[in-house]
């Protein structure tokens, strides 16, 4: 349709003035508009979660901007400046490593590190997740039960020691990491999206969608899928909460990558040159601080989204 | 109990026909599971890039004929069908290969690791649950007050924080000494050089090398069940219930107690059951940290070499330990409640 004929459509008197006569699309779109400000004054409702959020940002914008805050150069431990593990000083706020690097300019590209492998194995955990959760609470069959008992399988087996194990077979890369957080926390994801799925399918208007002819796909992608998005969202930001841990401890035991800088691989290095016996607290405490401040902050604006989209929450 | 009272009308013979088919029902998905960790424990380590023999010799064999030995000693030359049942048949027998590192049967270096980690992960998650479900229990009841938000932001805080990191600060401040206090701890390992681990002495001395590690550990498990336990107990506080209970007369703390906890403490033993992997987790980190020679710190050091008979060994193990301990959760929540055995 072209924008002339959009334009006759709604506005048929000329005068500037919207009628009602819009198209579906644009119907959905200012449903959806709407809806996502009912979320966001519902949001800034709970402290906890603005203060994520506003940690989140911060975080987010160092990450995204650390050449501005950080001169590149500093990564590189045979152009280090500084001395031995240096304490905290007017030129290294917080100290420099075993290498003479400012721990400051590592923590700031550490966090680069960080949230990008958390944000993107988060994205293939909820991918997978909320694709057979899906599936297997929207087909019935063998399908269905094949898939459940997978996500069942996969959920008693201990996930670390399963990262471990990949990990060490796939070799010590960013995107072995990636992967590997990936494919393994997906099950939590995959109950709550079957669970929520299976209470849709039995709703009414899914029924007379049906009865109107609705195909299995329509069902899905108009349905369900919209249906359920509230929540993989809140569920994703926890994710993005696990992910990050995992990608620190993973680092901490030796299986990140050994060419790029984390929180974890800091940390496995301040554990590496006994940075707790020597007193260098700068080397241990800040790279913690910085997980858990993330974490935290996950965790917070993910419980204050599933309050607001899983009304049974609500009054805890 | 409250809970159980309320069907003993039914016919015994009716109640004990349905737990027995909710114990096969379990039991069987316990098997299933386990059969799964067996098939995954075995195509994991046959999918290693390049070729298995070269990979997991690491090396070592520089003639032909000598990685043609090694295809031979450890069946790599057999078709894979045959590979995995010959596996099938050394785990059901025991025989989990041997050590590339250590040159002894992986199998026996699993026995002399497997009780540090037992009683490391066994004395944290008794203390943390005791610890936790108090603490629910204290937050949930003074919802809103200071004690709660104090339990829960602590609880959250803990929950976001690597257990390990924990870990290094605590020895830091209590082994290492910072400012006024002093280093009155050890930095690591089980027992001191020359002290019977078995006499009075060596066993105190195990309990001060383990004071650390079990205090981080108990730390970290403590915010899921201080939290799951709150949540739950909260939801029972809202039930009809437990005001005919107050309505009959009954004080506070007697429905409280009599009452709600106990309704509350189902929850909890259901999603224990789920963290149960968390425990595992747990106990590889605090090991490495703490150097406490356990499964965890096995599995680790096996990552550097790799050494892949041990690294599958205990991957073996703590599936089949976080299988079998969720079976035990189950079948103890199925005599908890009967609700769920339908």
């Amino acid at each position: 349709m072209s924008d002339d004929m959009k334009d006759i459509r709604n506005d048929p008197v000329g005068d500037g003035e919207p009628v009602a006569k819009l198209t579906s699309r644009q119907v959905a779109r200012r449903r959806r508009a709407a809806a996502l400000r009912r979320t966001w004054a519902e949001f800034r409702r709970h402290p906890s979660g603005l203060f994520g959020l506003v940690v989140l940002i911060f975080f987010v914008s160092v990450a995204i901007f650390a050449p501005l805050i950080a001169d590149p150069d500093g990564m590189s431990a045979t152009q280090a400046t500084g001395g031995v593990l240096e304490s905290p000083s007017a030129e290294y706020p917080l100290g420099t490593d075993d290498s003479g690097r400012s721990v400051l300019t590592l923590l700031v590209y550490g966090a680069r590190v960080s949230i990008m492998v958390g944000l993107l194995a988060t994205a293939i955990s909820v991918g997978l997740g909320t694709l057979i959760g899906l599936a297997s609470g929207f087909f019935g069959g063998w399908t269905a039960r094949v898939l459940f008992r997978l996500t069942e399988w996969f959920l008693v087996i201990p996930f670390l020691p399963l990262a471990i194990v990949l990990a060490t077979i796939m070799g010590r890369s960013l995107v072995t990491i990636i992967v590997v957080i990936g494919v393994t926390s997906w099950p939590g994801t995959a109950l709550l999206i079957r669970a929520q799925t299976l209470s849709i399918k039995e709703r009414p208007y899914l029924e007379r969608a049906r009865v109107l002819g609705a195909g299995r796909w329509h069902q899905i992608t108009r349905h369900v899928l919209p249906n359920v998005m509230p929540m993989v969202f809140a569920n994703t930001t926890l994710t993005v909460a696990i992910a990050i841990l995992t990608e620190t401890t993973l680092s901490f035991l030796g299986l990140g990558d050994p060419t790029r800088v984390s929180w974890g691989s800091m940390l496995q290095d301040a554990f590496d040159v006994g940075a707790m016996t020597t007193g260098a607290w700068w080397y241990i405490i800040p790279p913690g601080v910085c997980v858990v401040l993330v974490v935290l902050s996950f965790t917070l604006v993910g419980q204050a989204l599933e309050a607001i989209f899983n009304p049974k929450l609500r009054r805890r | 109990m409250s809970v159980v009272s309320s069907t003993a009308a039914a016919p015994p013979a009716v109640r004990r026909a349905s737990y027995s088919r909710y114990l096969g029902a379990k039991v069987l998905g316990a098997l299933g599971s386990l059969f799964f960790v067996l098939v995954i424990n075995f195509f994991l380590f046959r999918v290693l890039p390049g070729d298995p023999a070269r990979t997991l010799g690491r090396g070592r064999f520089r003639t032909e004929e000598a990685l043609d030995r090694f295809r031979e000693q450890y069946g790599l030359d057999q078709p894979v069908l045959q590979q995995f049942l010959t596996y099938l048949q050394n785990v059901f027998t025991g025989e989990l290969g041997v050590s590339l590192r250590y040159r002894v049967p992986v199998s026996d270096l699993i026995q002399d690791r497997i009780w540090p980690t037992f009683l490391l992960v066994g004395t944290s998650t008794l203390l943390a649950m005791l610890i936790g479900v108090y603490l629910g229990m204290l937050a949930a009841w003074n919802r809103g007050r200071t004690v709660d938000k104090a339990s829960t932001w602590g609880s959250l805080t803990l929950y976001s924080m690597p257990e390990w990191w924990l870990g290094l600060i605590l020895i830091a401040v209590f082994a290492v000494g910072a400012g006024p206090i002093p280093g009155i701890f050890p930095t690591g390992g089980l027992h001191s050089v020359g002290v019977d681990p078995s006499s009075l002495e060596g066993v105190l001395d195990t309990a001060w090398h383990l004071a650390l590690p079990v205090t981080t550990l108990t730390l970290a498990y403590l915010a899921d069940y201080t939290l799951i336990m709150r949540s739950s107990l909260l939801d029972e506080l809202g039930e009809d219930y437990l005001i005919t209970a107050r309505a009959k007369g009954l004080r506070d703390v007697e429905v409280r107690n009599r009452h709600g906890v106990r309704n509350a403490l189902l929850p909890t033993t259901t999603l224990v059951a789920i963290s149960l992997g968390y425990v595992v987790s747990g106990a590889i980190t605090i090991e490495t940290v703490f150097s406490i020679p356990g499964l965890g710190l096995l599995a680790v050091e096996a990552t550097e070499l790799p050494d892949y008979w041990v690294l599958q060994g205990c991957f073996l193990i703590a599936s089949a330990g976080v299988i079998f301990a969720n079976l035990v959760a189950n079948l103890l929540y199925g005599v908890l409640d009967p609700r769920v055995r339908t």
